[in-house]
Parts: structure tokens; sequence; C-alpha cells
């Protein structure tokens, strides 16, 4: 199958009217999408590429007849935190948050109250997630006839904390005919709703992924969290990671916050040769290039 | 972003958390009314952002007030690490009975921010930890539930604390995790928090940093303690190459560009983006023995006149005669926009596009038209098939192949 998306998935995009929103919904519906509503407050009576526009989103759930799967949201960073809450607490359980510069503490609150609602938040700073042949949640891989050059279904998670560089990964996934069972962008910032510990299970769970690769970069404790989790709990599942940034470890960078906010090198954790030695020690191959992504996926899978 | 000490000082204070009787003087003269005014025996701190300032002798201790103004007036014209301090804190020397430490942060794993106390404080807190973990409270905080009394005296009396030194220093720490939250803090820090021989807490020096993304939303905070916005705080003084391109960046919304070249001293102009796509290819051209003369970002879907600016910034540093475009798959940046843009760079440089851009590796949306743009001058490109690493190895080679 895939991970969070079905062929049956609903979603809506809240900030639906804003020039990127009307692109991304463009993208999603031509990859067959089924967004049953958007949301922009004062703009009720709209459509955008035919998807009635709404000014809450208790209207969509009325409209729709039950609240939808999903959300995206791509509205100004100072009203991210209520859209979000608005989500939440409309019963939507798996929110997509595309929106960046959001300050740490409105992220934190979402995270909190998504944990207390049982629904789940991806990103935020991110471009969403695609399971080839079944669905694209956001902005992911472009315009549909790109998303489906990049993206082939196939046996391999990516999780990843560039939005560009999960489609470089899946591409090169695709072209040496591993494919892709879902791609996730998780996000560049420095906390996020769904790190990769807290995204293993579903793939775990999914029939479809036979493998995992894993994009990172300097900054954050998430590879150590992931490695634990991999203690704690075994997978069937072999992981390959890339490791960009690598040249943050030079002396001169440290403090320095280069590619996404989260990217800074704070302490010796951090830093990329300590996560390098970290993913090695716990048997996850950390490689150079992308394109020696595929063989180390296949090695394993041999 | 980072604050002086005085500034930090009044964010403690304005939280309700005592203070000593400091002064910030920016001329002797203030700093020995100050002294006078604190009466007693005084220490003269250099109000600079960067660290190392005891070694480099801006804090001397003064004993009266003309010795508080000598001291301030030598501070005051010494450079730290290459900077003038903006003022002297003039602060009392305080008679302490013993020295702690308290924190809020943020804890990424946890997503919530975390409290640490230690009755250990005025010495490193990550080596008390290692050394005398029992000597250590932690403790989380909710970011949707009211920060409440009790979390505060847990955390301190996970330290071992008890008695009214732990009813005194819990007061202080609840202060402090509201100020945290209140004020978008990443990090606020009391090293060391003392207690006096009256058995009261003051906060000698105090560590604060505040989101950058939450700043705008601070304004009025930051305005009534007098912080000036319009001063950067940045960890080094920017280049010229930086300033300009965030110059050109600011002049247009479509799109971003972003440079880099501190710490860069190589000879290979890069014209490179996305967020990780950028990590990942300045790594490939250095792990390829390459040298990059700087780090550049492009995000969104920049107009001609912006790549052309960050192309021809990149060719203007010394020691740049050749620039790499290079990108992952974009699916939002514009191919065949970014060919216009750097090839215009070139000619209005007066250079030949076929000889400086190396390599021209961007695959994506409108990327036929971008080809075609570049056969028309003999710019060398590749599409997906080749991959990054492979690409910035085919830069490098040339680049070399031209040096020697």
């Amino acid at each position: 199958m895939s991970v969070l998306l079905n062929p049956d998935f609903t979603f809506i995009v809240q900030g639906i009217t804003g020039r990127e929103a009307v692109n991304l919904t463009r993208e999603c519906l031509d990859y067959g999408a089924m967004i049953v509503g958007g949301v922009t407050p004062g703009r009720k009576g709209r459509d955008v590429h035919g998807v009635p526009v709404f000014d809450t989103v208790e209207q969509v759930v009325e409209h729709h007849g039950s609240p939808p799967d999903g959300a995206v949201v791509t509205v100004p960073p100072a009203f991210t935190k209520d859209a979000v809450f608005e989500a939440i607490e409309n019963g939507i359980k798996l929110i997509v948050v595309v929106t960046e510069r959001i300050p740490r503490r409105d992220v934190a609150q979402m995270v909190e109250l998504a944990n207390e609602r049982g629904a789940r938040i991806i990103g935020p700073n991110c471009l969403g997630l695609i399971a080839p042949g079944v669905g694209k949640m956001g902005g992911i891989g472009g315009p549909a006839k790109d998303a489906a050059k990049a993206y082939a279904a196939g046996a391999v998670g990516v999780m990843s904390r560039s939005g560009g560089m999960t489609t470089e990964i899946s591409s090169t996934l695709t072209a040496a005919g591993l494919g892709v069972s879902t791609a996730i962008s998780i996000g560049g910032d420095a906390i996020i709703g769904s790190t990769y510990a807290e995204l293993m299970p579903l793939f775990e769970a999914d029939e479809q992924t036979e493998a995992i690769v894993i994009y990172t970069e300097p900054g954050g404790r998430m590879e150590a969290e992931l490695v634990d989790w991999l203690e704690a709990n075994g997978s069937r599942l072999p992981i390959v990671a890339f490791m960009a940034g690598r040249f943050m470890d030079d002396e001169e960078m440290q403090g320095m916050s280069f590619g996404h906010a989260g990217t800074i090198v704070e302490g010796k954790e951090d830093s990329a040769s300590e996560k390098i030695a970290r993913l090695e020690a716990a048997g996850i191959p950390v490689v150079e290039r992308i394109d020696e992504i595929p063989d180390a996926v296949k090695e394993k899978l041999a | 972003m980072r604050f002086y000490e005085y500034e930090s000082r009044r964010i403690v204070e304005r939280a309700g958390i005592p203070v000593t009787q400091y002064g910030f003087c920016t001329a002797a003269a203030e700093a020995r009314e100050a002294a006078e005014r604190i009466g007693g025996p005084t220490v003269i701190k250099s109000q600079v952002l960067t660290g190392g300032r005891m070694k480099a002798g801006g804090v001397k201790f003064a004993d009266t007030p003309e010795d508080a103004e000598a001291h301030a007036a030598e501070i005051l014209e010494l450079k730290i690490n290459g900077h003038l301090p903006v003022g002297v804190l003039v602060d009392p020397k305080a008679e302490v009975e013993q020295e702690y430490y308290a924190a809020v942060l943020w804890d990424g794993r946890a997503k919530r921010p975390m409290m640490l106390f230690s009755d250990m404080g005025g010495i490193d807190i990550e080596e008390v930890a290692s050394d005398h973990p029992d000597h250590v409270g932690r403790g989380h905080l909710s970011n949707l539930h009211p920060i409440s009394h009790f979390h505060a005296k847990e955390v301190v009396s996970r330290a071992g604390m008890t008695g009214s030194e732990l009813n005194r220093a819990t007061a202080v720490l609840v202060r402090l995790a509201e100020l945290q939250r209140d004020y978008d803090m990443t990090l606020a820090e009391i090293n060391p928090l003392a207690r006096l021989s009256n058995g009261s807490f003051v906060a000698l020096d105090a560590h604060m940093e505040m989101e950058d993304e939450a700043v705008g939303r601070q304004r009025k905070v930051m305005t009534e303690i007098g912080v000036d916005l319009s001063e950067p705080r940045e960890l080094y003084e920017p280049s010229e190459f930086e300033r300009n391109v965030k110059a050109i960046d600011a002049a247009d919304h479509r799109g971003v560009i972003q440079g880099k070249d501190h710490g860069f001293r190589g000879n290979l102009g890069l014209v490179i983006g996305a967020g990780g796509g950028s990590l990942t290819l300045t790594d490939a051209v250095r792990s390829q023995g390459g040298q990059p003369a700087n780090y550049a970002e492009i995000g969104g879907n920049p107009s001609v006149a912006k790549s052309k600016g960050l192309a021809m910034e990149v060719l203007k540093k010394e020691g740049v005669s050749q620039i790499a475009v290079m990108m992952s798959i974009v699916s939002n940046t514009r191919v065949d926009i970014v060919a216009r843009g750097v090839i215009k760079a070139c000619l209005e440089l007066g250079m030949d596009p076929a000889e400086t851009i190396v390599i021209f590796r961007i695959p994506g949306a409108w990327e036929e038209e971008g080809y075609r743009i570049l056969d028309k001058y003999g710019v060398e490109y590749v599409d997906r098939s080749v991959s990054m690493w492979e690409a910035a190895g085919r830069a490098v080679a040339k680049v070399q192949g031209v040096a020697a």
C-alpha cells in the first residue's frame, strides 16, 4: 500500500487562495488528489480550480458530511498556529504544514495539541508527501507530470529534511528501478511534527516498503532519536542515510545556519561527523553521494 | 538573536527576577557616577557579543569611583575579537554566599521547553551534569498548559535543595520559565544566580537568546528595553559579497537568493540552490578537491534579474573567474529563468558564458527551454541522469584544468 495516504484520501487546503496554494491545488488535483474544500476567511463562495472555498474548516466538514482526512496548511507564519488548531479541533487527523519561519513556540504548541487529539503533523517548512500512483499532498515533486517523472511506485520509503532533495533522491531510486513507496518531506525546522523515529512504525507496518532512505543534515538530535528507536524496537527495514552539510564541521562554520532553520551546529552532538558515527554504529550506512544510494539499498536488500 | 549582557539584565529584571543595582554606561564619567551610586567596590565589564572578554582584559575590578572611571575609559577603547564594546556594565562586587545555575531552553527531542537547575553555579553546566549529576535538576514544561509553581519546585528539589533556599530559588526559576515562553527565547540562562549574605537571590549574569523568527512579534518589548533592531548582530562582520547579495534579494520579492562567503576562500564560484541541494553540492565540490569561493542558495522562483545578480556578485569576487550553476531537481524554480540570468551576468561582465560557466546542472521545470538557451551560448549542461556528485566533479576538473 503506502504510508498515510490511500486512494480514498480526502483533504482540504487552508489558505487556498494564496498564489502558491493555487498552484499546489492544481498540481495535487492533476495527480488525482481529492481536495474537498479550501479555506480562506472572507472568501466563502469562490472556487479554486473547481474546489469550493469556505470561511471556516467547520463549514467544509459540514459540506463534506464528515471531517476530511487531511489538511495542507499554507498561510502566513503569524496565522499558522491558529489554522492548525482549527484543523485539529475540527477532527482532521493529518496536517501538512508548508509554511516556513514559524516561531518554535507556535510549532511546539501545534504538535502538543495534535498529540492530545490523536492527530499528526508533517512539517512545518516542508513540501508534503507523495505515494506514487496513490496520491500527493503538498507541492512535493511539483506539477503532476514532473512528479510522475521523478516518482515511480516501488519499495523504498523516503524521509527527508529537505523538500528538494526528497525529489532528487526519489528520482535516483526511480531511475535505478527501485521506486518509492511513500516519500515524506518532514521539514527543515528545529522542531517538527513527525521525526524519522515517529514515522518508522508506519513504514514498518506498510507491506510495500522494503527499505528506508533518509536524508539528513547537521543540527538537532533526530538521528540519535532514530538510533534509540531502532535499539528499543528493532526493524525489519534496512536503512540507508545520506548526510549533507559535512563542510559545516569546519571550525569557522560553528554557530552558522545553512540551508534550513534547524541546520545549525550548536553542540558537538549536532555535527555531521558525530551523526555519521552514531548512524554507522547502529548499522546504518551513510553514503557520501546521492548516486550511491540505490546500490547501498540493493546491497542491504540482497 | 543575541543580547548584550546589559540587555539580558534588563529582560531578567522586567520578568521580576531580582538583579544587582547595575549601571550601563557609554562614557567613563558615567561609570564613575554609577560606581558612586552603587557605593563600595565594583566590577567594570565590557559589553560585546563575543566571548573571551575576561581573557582579553574586558573585565576589571575597581575599589573606588575613580578606579571605575579609569577602567571604563580603557575598556571602552579595547577591541575584543575585533569588536569595540557598545558600553560598559558597572556592577557591585556582590557578597556571595553561594552560586547557582538556572536555565530554560528548548529540548528539540521532547519538543518542549526544559528547565535546568543546579546548586553548583558559576561553572560550565555540562561539566557539572557529567561530573555531579545529582546536583542537576531537570524538568519539561507543557507548551499548552499553564506553567505552575510546582514544576519549578520539583526541578529545584531534584538538584538536592530544600529549606528556604528551595522556596527562593523556585520563585526565580518559575519566572525564568515564564520569561522563556513569553519572550520566545531559545535560551534563557542565569549563571551565576547568587545567594547573598542576607539570604536573597539575585541574577549576577544572564544570557538570553531570542528566536530570530519571533523578533517581529517581540518588537514592543525590544523597544521598551532599548534594543536597537537596526544594528546587525551577526557572529561576524558581513562581507561586501554578503551585503550585496542581501540587497539584491531584498529589492525583488520573487524567489529568494542567499550568499555567504565567511570561511570560503576558493576559486570556484557557486551559483547553487535549494536548501538541501546547496549543502549537498558544497560537500560534493569539496570532497572532490574543489575549493568553493562561496556558499549560495537559490530558492523559490527568482526573476532573471535576481539570478543574474547572484551570478554577478559571485563572479566579482576576487580570484573567481568561473562559476558552476547547479541545483537538485527543481519543481518551483524555473530552469530557463536561471539560465537566462547567469548568461546575462557573464555578458554584462564582458565574459564568455561558454568559458565562464563550467557546468549547468539544474534539471526540472522548464528544462527544455533552459537547454535551448544554454545551447545557443555553448554552455555545457547536463540533465538529471548526471548526478549532483558527477556534475560537481566536472566543475572541479574544469576549474583545475584552467588553473593548471
